[in-house]
């Protein structure tokens, strides 16, 4: 038996994980239409697309070219014809529009040409260059581009966790493909385990998913894994947040400000080692992923849904009762509300739970904070919660980063347990994006310094140049000039040459006035080619045309006369 | 009697040396007091606060010359940072000065003439074109100054304010009610 750890607080909010569980994993219908975001992955580079409207598009075709460094590629999940890529509403708490790229499928679900490979025989990097050309990011819900994460550069990784603790409530999209597709994530893990030469994996599983575990360890003795185990952990919530799981299994405490990739741990989802298997093995982009509906639906289960399936859609499919109000994306902890069900579902939507006033009754009225401290009590990343929630109210940003606002994982326990019913975290998103915010605004300003002070010594740099080039040139005129008297005045001694020799006025004028001679000769020399060999018609027709041109010649001069 | 005042005045030059010698040493370049404020100041370069600048600005805070609510992009928030900074009193924007939302210039493509006027109004360069050539703004760069409507003869520049989008979205500052308890 291993021994696992504790990670600091954790609470046990109801499961609510039965009622998705009961029926295999369904493959959600064809939808009317996809509406396929184009930036479905974390950090700011975008994704460009690739495809204009009117376009025919197969199956897992290339639709969004990822740009930048933190980028990843979008896929057509089915055939048909690019509608349109224009902004439509997304899956964001903001409610605002994002670009889109909607398809309206043909029925005929056609594959672009793919091939798989096997993994042994490619060069690491071409591997992951792979992954991010097949739109691999961490299904888990922070969509962050896979293949960085599989690289692990200088540092030495001991233990890859595969996370399938799935701690939220109501959510079990893991769970399910963990019973179902047990064996392909296990090939996953492995893919996963050679890129970054770890020595272990450990797959984190908690103890309410028995099903899971069992399914997960036959898979395993059935292959020839290389030290790997299935750990059923115990079930608390956030025990599925990447670094309290990396706690519970290794025992290691990531410090503040450390990735866990230095101290010699990396943690992926069991969704992401299930589409790296079908990406690499069988050559299949990212273009569907499993997605729990629950809550007030008639048929709570899990669809393996098309990215891009517009949420009511996929909603009627588990029959939505009459009395919804509204749908969570994720958990009830961690989740946010879905601004529009027309919005379609991308990589990061793992559960979607349709609420109603009796199941989710509004929050009561918040009370003034006691300082009970209960928040602290349970905050798995041993913060002080109720320290932040004053610091964030007062806007006093500087301090709440001092208290370690960014260690915040935003899990929502803090909010669960707090006796004055305080929305904590929504005070800790808008304390991190008002500082988010500002630091952009110290980047654009920092820039702006720098073009400037590179402005003025530009300036400063070609007034230089001029004044010395001007210099130059005097010292040159005095030079030639210098060199010109003696043979001027033996010049004029000798001969009654033009008398302006002496005054350089003069010989100026003089310079000038032969430019112009010379111009006007070369005038006269130069003449349109395309009169030449006329016939007598187009001689006539010139004649013509430039006898009215006089004519307009002679009224545009009275006219001027008269207003004069 | 003698030997005291020897001692106390070898002390005294000792300390002396040591002092000069490290006046010369660590002598600071420039006033850290400027680049300070010059760090709070929105690098607009806009020179609403009368000044060619935002250094200048600075230099002229530093130096006691100018008030600290001349900066109409940095905001209230700037003026606060400011105040907080050199140890003064908030002072609110004068009459008729009032912080507009942030912007970027926008040329009228189909207008521009190509006189390049724009190009040398440009605080950091952020218009790409040349003579008698279409002109452009590089929006990334662009600080919102204005500078550059004043001089277009064809008056083909726009300021469009930024609009919130996804990526510089922010939550907002959670309002809710309070039970009433009595």
């Amino acid at each position: 038996m291993r021994k696992l750890y504790r990670f600091h607080g954790g609470v046990h909010p109801p499961a609510n994980k039965t009622q998705s569980t009961q029926t295999p994993i369904a493959q959600a219908a064809l939808p009317s239409k996809l509406v396929v975001a184009l930036h479905q992955h974390a950090g700011g580079s975008a994704t460009r697309p690739a495809v204009q409207p009117g376009d025919h598009v197969l199956k897992g075709q290339l639709i969004g070219l990822p740009e930048g460094r933190i980028a990843s590629a979008v896929h057509a999940p089915t055939s048909g014809m690019v509608l349109a890529v224009d902004r439509q509403p997304v899956l964001h708490p903001s409610a605002l529009p994002d670009l889109c790229v909607t398809i309206v499928p043909d029925g005929k679900d056609e594959w672009i040409a793919h091939h798989g490979s096997d993994y042994r025989e490619l060069q690491h990097s071409d591997l992951r260059h792979q992954l991010r050309m097949a739109g691999i990011v961490g299904l888990g819900g922070a969509v962050f581009p896979s293949d960085l994460k599989l690289y692990a550069g200088k540092h030495k990784i001991k233990t890859l966790v595969l996370n399938g603790a799935e701690c939220e409530p109501y959510i079990t999209c893991d769970d399910m493909l963990m019973r179902e597709r047990a064996a392909e994530i296990l090939r996953g893990a492995e893919i996963m385990q050679a890129l970054l030469y770890a020595e272990e994996v450990l797959i984190g599983i908690e103890d309410n998913k028995p099903e899971a575990i069992a399914a997960m360890q036959q898979a395993l003795a059935a292959g020839d894994y290389r030290n790997m185990e299935v750990i059923a952990v115990p079930t608390v919530y956030p025990g599925g947040g990447a670094k309290q799981l990396i706690r519970v299994l290794t025992g290691l405490e990531v410090p503040h400000g450390v990735r866990t990739t230095e101290m010699g741990a990396q943690c992926f989802n069991v969704g992401t080692a299930y589409s790296v298997y079908r990406a690499v093995a069988h050559g299949e982009p990212l273009i569907s992923r499993i997605v729990t509906v629950t809550g007030n639906v008639e048929r709570p289960q899990n669809f393996e849904v098309l990215l891009g399936t517009p949420l009511a859609e996929l909603a009627a499919q588990a029959g939505v009762k009459p009395d919804t109000d509204g749908y969570i994306m994720g958990g009830p902890m961690m989740g946010i509300a879905v601004p529009s069900a027309q919005a379609g579902v991308t990589k990061a939507a793992n559960c979607f739970i349709a609420t109603s006033r009796a199941l989710f009754p509004p929050a009561p009225p918040a009370l003034p904070c006691i300082r009970c401290t209960r928040c602290a009590e349970v905050c798995p990343a041993d913060l002080q919660p109720q320290e932040l929630y004053w610091f964030a109210k007062a806007k006093e940003l500087g301090k709440a980063q001092e208290y370690h606002l960014f260690d915040c994982i935003e899990c929502g326990a803090c909010s669960y347990v707090c006796p004055s019913h305080i929305p904590l975290v929504q005070y800790y998103r808008f304390a991190k994006s008002e500082i988010w915010a500002h630091e952009r605004e110290k980047d654009a300003a920092d820039i702006a310094r720098e073009r400037h002070e590179f402005r003025l010594e530009r300036q400063e740099r070609e007034k230089r140049e001029r004044a010395e080039k001007l210099a130059q040139k005097e010292r040159a005129a005095a030079a030639a000039k210098a060199a010109e008297q003696p043979a001027a005045a033996a010049g004029a001694a000798a001969a009654a040459t033009p008398a302006a020799a002496g005054q350089p006025e003069d010989a100026a004028q003089a310079l000038i006035q032969a430019a112009i001679e010379r111009a006007k000769a070369q005038a006269t020399l130069v003449k349109p080619k395309n009169t030449d060999n006329l016939t007598p018609a187009q001689l006539a027709e010139i004649a013509e045309i430039e006898a009215r041109r006089a004519k307009i010649r002679e009224i545009a001069r009275t006219d001027n006369d008269k207003e004069q | 009697m003698l030997t005291a005042l020897f001692v106390m005045t070898s002390i005294a030059v000792v300390l002396g040396a040591v002092l000069g010698y490290s006046a010369l040493k660590f002598k600071v370049e420039g006033n850290p007091l400027v680049d300070k404020i010059d760090a709070m100041l929105p690098q607009t370069q806009c020179g609403q606060c009368g000044y060619p600048g935002c250094k200048p600005y600075a230099t002229a805070i530093a130096a006691g010359e100018a008030d600290i609510n001349k900066c109409p992009p940095g905001g209230e928030e700037g003026i606060h940072k400011l105040a907080e900074l050199l140890g003064v009193e908030f002072k609110p924007f004068g009459e008729g000065v009032q912080p507009k939302p942030k912007s970027v210039a926008f040329i009228d493509e189909n207008t521009c003439i190509g006189c390049t006027l724009c190009l040398q109004a440009c605080p950091v360069d952020a218009i790409s074109g040349a003579a008698k050539q279409m002109h452009t703004i590089i929006a990334a760069e662009c600080t919102g100054c204005e500078l550059c409507v004043p001089p277009c003869p064809v008056d083909c520049i726009d300021m469009i304010p930024i609009a919130e989008d996804v990526n510089n979205w922010k939550w907002r500052y959670p309002v809710y009610t309070l039970a009433q308890t009595s």
